[in-house]
């Protein structure tokens, strides 16, 4: 892949990522020179086995971690220079989190969880979450708190829930963990349509390979490298 | 405001529960400072309703008895007349008295002696003011009791007759019981343990128990003018200590209260530990999708606040109204605005302490542990 300058609007450009855990001898590379970019309308699944590297490539694009060294930037956003309140500021109003089974709030209604990123801080030009909700099809549990839900539809209010804000960047970890066969099929097909209608760049960790022809492109995780999938 | 206010409706049986725990502290803290005004009340508004600033006892005398254990001259009225800043000073005798009215009644009296005319001498409310020798003026709440002007009230343990010709107003006690105004004279006697008929020793009336000061502007010089004269000097509040018992209740109650309080801080903080806690996925997720500490604690802090607000008026509502049907009875029990306000702040206050200190691990939650697979 040929590496984009900074000031492209690509969705994520990451270049030369390294990330390390731990110290001394027990020291693990968790991220070895990683380099990636993802277009704006693009559905990139990452796969590999566990412990391969995946959720901290999550991690490091979404700005939870900073990496050893690298770039990193979604959008215009400088991820590796911005100060724990930028990042916070960046997490907000242009990257999507869709976490496993939803991680959606007890408390809240399925609206209500699309309204939460909105008070979270300032966002400009937000979704309609009425709207969004009925984008995802879910428009007739807008009332209902996630213990009524099914998985399947806890996951669609977590993908909507991410895209309130219009995000540059969605990120995506295992969605299909917890959800059958079919579930699945659909989960990962509402997040295609979705990225390609409104131009997120989005990045999915996976285990699951019956979902990979959804995806625009798929890229295997391995010891902390990033290398074409081959089946 | 927004997950505050939808997690407290969500969870409204996890936080009522806690809310009843404050609310019951609250009802606790408005019946203990009623208890503990109307013990104050009992045992020392008689000295209240003096127009008193201080008194001067006998040299080192007892503090936690200074009234009855006290002897002093009563020229030593005049030093204290003439020192600056003294309005007026007079003589006062107070001592301990069992009595029993015509009526059959048996009353145990604090009788106070003043030299009748004078500043210190009540002002009748009904019937009249102490005009002569043989006298006493009783406090209103006797009427209930059946006493009434003309009665007479024989002292036990010396046979004196006194008449009942007036009423003062409202509570005037001293030391849980009844004060009894009696001209300055009289009370000599009767301390002196003279019977009616016998000849009184010429020693009797130049005893009192202290002389009364009532101060012009700031004040005189207490100490300047004990050393000058050779005596102590108590102020009104201190001179309470002699009421009988006052200390020990006072500072029975305060403990009491003071415990309680701190009890009420540390619920409060547990519960709100719990609560973060099992919100550590959730705050978690929160963090990742950007929200600043400051949102989260602000948020936490609301759902607090509003938690001890709302259960601390209840509280406290309920409290009143049990105090008030408590007031009824012939408990010592009083409520007053000031300590009943100050009770409820500190409970609040206090509460967002406990929470506060409690919510501060937010700070701590690590955004990263809303991944799945990254530990």
């Amino acid at each position: 892949m040929t590496a984009t300058p900074v000031t492209t609007r690509a969705g994520l450009f990451m270049a030369g990522v390294t990330l390390t855990h731990g110290d001394g001898d027990s020291t693990v590379t968790a991220l070895d020179d990683v380099s990636l970019t993802v277009e704006p309308g693009e559905l990139l699944a990452v796969v590999g086995p566990s412990g391969a590297g995946k959720s901290s490539l999550l991690a490091v694009a979404g700005g939870l971690t900073r990496p050893d060294s690298g770039e990193v930037s979604v959008g215009e956003a400088d991820l590796v220079a911005a100060t724990p309140r930028r990042l916070a500021a960046i997490r907000r109003t242009q990257i999507g989190f869709v976490f496993q089974s939803g991680n959606l709030l007890p408390a809240l209604t399925a609206i209500d969880q699309l309204r939460l990123p909105l008070h979270l801080g300032a966002v400009t030009d937000p979704r309609d979450p009425m709207e969004l909700l009925e984008e995802v099809g879910m428009a007739e549990r807008a009332t209902r708190r996630p213990h009524q839900l099914s998985g399947g539809e806890r996951q669609r209010v977590g993908i909507a829930r991410a895209l309130m804000t219009r995000p540059r960047l969605l990120l995506v970890d295992e969605p299909t963990a917890a959800l059958d066969r079919a579930r699945s099929q659909e989960v990962v097909a509402l997040l295609a349509r979705e990225a390609h209608q409104h131009g997120v760049a989005t990045v999915m960790v996976t285990h699951d390979h019956d979902v990979l022809h959804h995806c625009d492109r798929v890229l295997e995780m391995m010891d902390g490298r990033l290398l074409p999938h081959t089946d | 405001m927004f997950l505050a206010l939808r997690e407290l409706s969500f969870a409204r049986g996890r936080f009522a529960l806690m809310g009843s725990v404050v609310a019951l502290i609250g009802v606790l803290m408005v019946l203990l400072s009623g208890l503990s005004v109307g013990l104050v009340n009992d045992g020392v508004s008689g000295l209240k309703q003096l127009p008193v600033s201080s008194f001067a006892f006998q040299q080192d005398v007892d503090k936690t008895a200074a009234f009855t254990r006290s002897v002093v001259d009563v020229d030593a009225a005049e030093t204290w007349r003439a020192a600056d800043g003294v309005a007026d000073a007079g003589p006062f005798g107070l001592s301990l008295v069992n009595t029993r009215t015509d009526g059959g009644l048996d009353l145990d009296l604090a009788l106070f002696g003043v030299e009748r005319d004078s500043w210190l001498a009540p002002e009748a409310e009904s019937g009249s003011a102490l005009t002569g020798a043989g006298q006493i003026v009783l406090p209103d709440t006797l009427l209930d009791e059946g006493v009434a002007v003309g009665d007479v009230v024989t002292i036990d343990q010396v046979g004196t007759e006194l008449e009942v010709v007036g009423f003062v107003g409202g509570q005037h006690t001293f030391g849980h019981v009844d004060v009894g105004y009696v001209d300055l004279p009289t009370w000599q006697e009767i301390r002196a343990g003279v019977r009616p008929g016998e000849a009184v020793p010429e020693h009797a009336y130049q005893e009192v128990s202290a002389i009364a000061v009532r101060n012009d502007g700031a004040g005189p010089d207490l100490a300047a003018v004990d050393g000058a004269a050779g005596m102590t000097s108590l102020t009104l509040t201190q001179s309470f200590a002699a009421s009988p018992g006052f200390t020990a209740e006072t500072s029975t109650l305060q403990l009491i209260q003071f415990f309680l309080y701190a009890i009420s801080a540390l619920v409060v903080g547990a519960f709100f530990t719990v609560v973060t806690i099992q919100r550590k996925n959730e705050i978690a997720v929160l963090r990742a999708m950007g929200a600043s500490t400051r949102y989260l604690l602000r948020d936490s802090l609301t759902q607090s606040a509003i938690l001890l607000l709302g259960s601390t008026a209840l509280g406290v509502g309920i409290g009143l109204l049990l105090g008030a049907s408590v007031s009824a009875t012939a408990m010592p029990f009083a409520l007053e605005p000031a300590p009943i306000v100050a009770a409820s702040v500190a409970l609040v206050v206090l509460g967002m302490v406990g929470a506060a200190s409690a919510v501060t691990r937010i700070t701590r939650v690590d955004p990263l542990t809303a991944l799945g697979g990254n530990r």
